[in-house]
């Protein structure tokens, strides 16, 4: 059956049986790889099994940060093992750990503020603006503009621009200034979501209501009902329509709060 | 890859139908959803409804029950460590509550257990964070918005989703909690996607009666993982953190109650042991088992280890019986294959659609019911997208979102995918997805009740490792908020076990894995080389391994 067929292709796939091969470099040795291969399935072609190095193998953990170079090219050029395919002559290497350094706070007593930012990490003032780690970012992010945004104390600023990062190391394994981008940027985004941007007003009501008796009594009796019941309810249930605005309610207010 | 002049020309069969579709789509004219009986008949095309896909239990408490082949050749293969050898006298790592699984789950717990006055010892296969969690990305779910929503209504939800076999309890626990675990993120820093005043922007999801679905772009639990991680660091002197130190038995004492664990250093290969007043097994999933060989989009480290040491220690499995087959995989380009392409693409208003750009099922159904018409869909009928490699997809049509919500929605709200596609010369605002099922989820494992207690004394389990809050079916967003509702139980229960109810004393044993590889020996099952837990993955090259002249696996592992 097609699911099957299809599915005995994970193994094929991984094997790229059909591909025409292509030489890449793994730490400077030769192997001969499918074309159509991402550098971390065609680690595991060449024989490698991954213990560090291979995460979600979906392109969002930042475990395999790569670096690479083709031959008569000086630039050092990075990407995801798990996302970059396979070029020939790739000089390949990984970093799946990079020691950098994590400064341990209190995000409750933190004030959002470059000051704030700078008293943990006091090297961001070293940076010497020369933009290696926005170019090693296998995401695409401007990483040197979110440090300067955060030394200008634009905290929102800085957690925006930094909101895709894997936190892989890349941009601080290359670093002159030996600054932690991804350790600050993280720092950014928490600061932000817990001190800058607006409390949600409606949590307060939401966890109240969640837990009165009434609300208990509601369940309690769903719950008590036979499974016949439990379906015809759930079958007359009103449905929030698609294009409706967020200050929607329904008709039954039995059980949400006027 | 961009698409072939091939699949170009049946998009534009795709933007032909658009217009229509979009009309009626503002006119909330919807494509009619199926009733109970209409999903009920089309689960006939899962992959669970495939007798040969399943088989009983042989051994333990669960003798008998029917479930998938994968998970049981690993039930039925003897430890990966002899028991034997272990000196149980020599403890490496002492710590009152010992946390399995660096995932959600795992770090939620270990920051309750913390709070709750335990020291904490964390120990993980990979990184820390490196987990489903981290790759989840439509969304949470939970009813904070009290003037249209409850949870109430999110308990009928679940329910539904579940065929209405879920354990109530745990359900109850999960709704009711859910707006407690929104603060909870909130007062950490998690970024969620908010209105201007603070509003949380919510969605629906397939099954869901009124919008829920919190996010934080589409990388939601990423967002989520990234800051409990951040925080669990913040904790040093109280928790401690062993990567690449994956359990692989569970100890315990004279007295039956669980007393920690044995860990496998991954890279010195020693075995060491930790012993611990209470122990939460968090350690997720299991789609790299690749069930009946499907693709999956789970994380590396997802080989179901959880279930294995749970039972081999007496616990009970549950809801194991069915598997969550995500409805939207890409399959193309190849590169990406099995990759999750997020329900929110579906809830933000975007079309499934066959290889003639007509609707087939509306986008919204629960996962079970969706994924089985795109698979109806792509065999019996025929009417699949045919790709490159000989495959069959539906359309996930993605350029709709910008026409219905404004240019610049889709890059906004989804901006790792469209960062993905663009890498392959793909701009998901112009072209639709070539998407098919993809293995997703575990939606049932150990036996738990809603205080994440486990038969055994001691033992606790929280996430995707325990079976029965999502009954048959999870809910998208549902899995997000078990880790986080789950996890933080499993951690504040746990520290509470540590301080009043340990009884120390008892020595340690792994007698019980003596006991259960007798039981199979009793069996005489050829393993074939097989040993349990599985740890890794087996991704060699059959080439490479024939030329292994010297080498020695245990298992998948060199």
């Amino acid at each position: 059956m097609r699911i099957v067929s299809m599915a005995k292709n994970v193994k094929k796939k991984q094997t790229g049986a059909q591909d025409k091969l292509v030489p890449i470099y793994l730490m400077g040795k030769r192997y001969d790889v499918p074309a159509s291969l991402t550098i971390q399935k065609a680690m595991e072609y060449a024989g490698y099994q991954l213990v560090r190095g291979c995460g979600c193998r979906g392109g969002i953990c930042g475990a395999c940060g790569t670096v690479y170079r083709f031959p008569n090219s000086y630039r050092i050029e990075v990407g995801l093992a798990c996302q970059t395919v396979v070029e020939p002559d790739m000089y390949i290497a990984q970093l799946p750990f990079f020691p950098g350094n994590k400064a341990e706070y209190d995000i409750e007593k933190l004030e959002p503020t470059g000051t704030a930012v700078a008293s943990l990490y006091p090297e961001i003032y070293k940076c010497v603006g020369c933009g290696t780690c926005t170019r090693s970012c296998p995401m695409d992010i401007d990483v040197m503009e979110y440090i300067s945004r955060a030394i200008r104390g634009d905290i929102e600023g800085a957690a925006r621009l930094s909101f895709d990062c894997v936190m892989c190391g890349l941009c601080a394994a290359r670093c002159p200034s030996e600054e932690v981008q991804y350790n600050i940027a993280i720092l950014a985004r928490r600061l932000y979501g817990r001190h800058i941007a607006k409390r949600a007003p409606h949590l307060k009501q939401a966890v109240e209501s969640a837990g009165s008796p009434a609300m208990k009594k509601a369940i309690g009796d769903l719950k008590k009902v036979d499974i016949t019941a439990l379906k015809e309810i759930y079958k007359n249930r009103e449905t929030e329509p698609y294009m409706a605005e967020d200050d929607w309610t329904p008709e039954n207010k039995t059980f949400v709060v006027e | 890859m961009p698409y072939t002049p091939e699949l170009k020309k049946l998009i534009k069969i795709v933007e032909k139908t658009r217009p229509g579709r979009v009309e009626r789509k503002k006119r909330g004219d919807e494509f009619t959803a199926m009733t109970l009986q209409e999903r009920e008949d089309i689960l006939q095309y899962h992959p669970d409804f495939k007798e040969e896909g399943r088989s009983q239990i042989r051994v333990g408490p669960n003798k008998g029950y029917k479930i998938a082949n994968e998970v049981v050749a690993l039930l039925h293969a003897p430890s990966r460590v002899d028991p034997g050898k272990v000196d149980l006298g020599k403890i490496d790592f002492e710590t009152d509550v010992l946390v399995i699984g660096g995932g959600g789950a795992g770090n939620a717990a270990a920051l309750l257990a913390r709070e709750n006055g335990a020291k904490v010892l964390i120990a993980t296969k990979l990184r820390l964070g490196d987990a489903n969690t981290m790759m989840a990305e439509g969304g949470i779910q939970a009813s904070t918005k009290a003037r249209k929503d409850s949870p109430y209504y999110h308990y009928l939800d679940a329910m539904g989703g579940g065929h209405f076999k879920n354990d109530p309890d745990l359900v109850e626990t999960l709704v009711t909690e859910a707006p407690q675990v929104m603060a909870w993120l909130e007062r950490l820093g998690a970024m969620f996607s908010k209105y201007d005043d603070g509003t949380l922007k919510t969605m629906h999801g397939g099954g869901t009666s009124r919008k829920r679905m919190h996010y934080a772009g589409d990388i939601t639990g990423a967002e989520i993982m990234r800051t409990v991680r951040d925080e669990v660091k913040n904790h040093s002197a109280d928790i401690k953190i062993l990567e690449f130190s994956p359990a692989v038995e569970l100890i315990l004492d004279k007295n039956g109650a669980c007393a920690g664990a044995l860990l496998y250093n991954l890279e010195t290969e020693e075995y060491l042991v930790v012993k611990a007043k209470a122990v939460i097994i968090a350690t997720g999933g299991s789609g790299r088992l690749h069930i009946q060989d499907f693709m999956t989009t789970n994380h590396y480290g997802a080989t179901g280890d959880g279930l294995i040491m749970g039972y081999h220690a007496g616990v009970p499995l549950s809801f194991l019986h069915t598997v969550q087959y995500h409805p939207t995989g890409a399959v193309f380009p190849e590169q990406a294959e099995g990759l999750l392409i997020t329900e929110k693409f579906r809830g933000a208003g975007a079309n499934i659609l066959n290889v003639q750009g007509e609707q087939f099922v509306y986008e919204r159904e629960p996962r079970d019911v969706e994924a089985s018409a795109i698979i109806r869909e792509c065999t019996e009928r025929g009417m699949g997208v045919p790709t490159p490699t000989g495959k069959f997809g539906a359309w996930l049509d993605s350029p709709m979102i910008d026409i219905l919500q404004g240019e610049g929605t889709v890059r906004r709200e989804f901006p790792g995918k469209w960062i993905l596609f663009k890498r392959y010369g793909i701009d998901i605002t112009r072209e639709p997805m070539l998407v098919f099922p993809t293995l997703h989820y575990q939606n049932g494992g150990l036996e738990i009740d809603k205080n994440t207690k486990t038969t055994v004394p001691g033992l606790f389990a929280g996430g995707e490792v325990s079976g029965g809050v999502h009954g048959e079916n999870r809910l998208m967003g549902n899995s997000l908020l078990d880790v986080m509702v789950f996890g933080r139980i499993a951690g504040e229960q746990a520290a509470l076990y540590a301080k009043n109810e340990y009884k120390s004393g008892g020595s340690l044993t792994l007698n019980h894995i003596t006991e259960y590889n007798k039981q199979l020996a009793r069996i005489a099952v050829d393993t074939n080389g097989r040993v349990a837990p599985m740890l890794l993955p087996d991704y060699s090259n059959p080439d490479v391994r024939e030329k292994q002249l010297t080498t020695h696996y245990v298992g998948t592992i060199r």
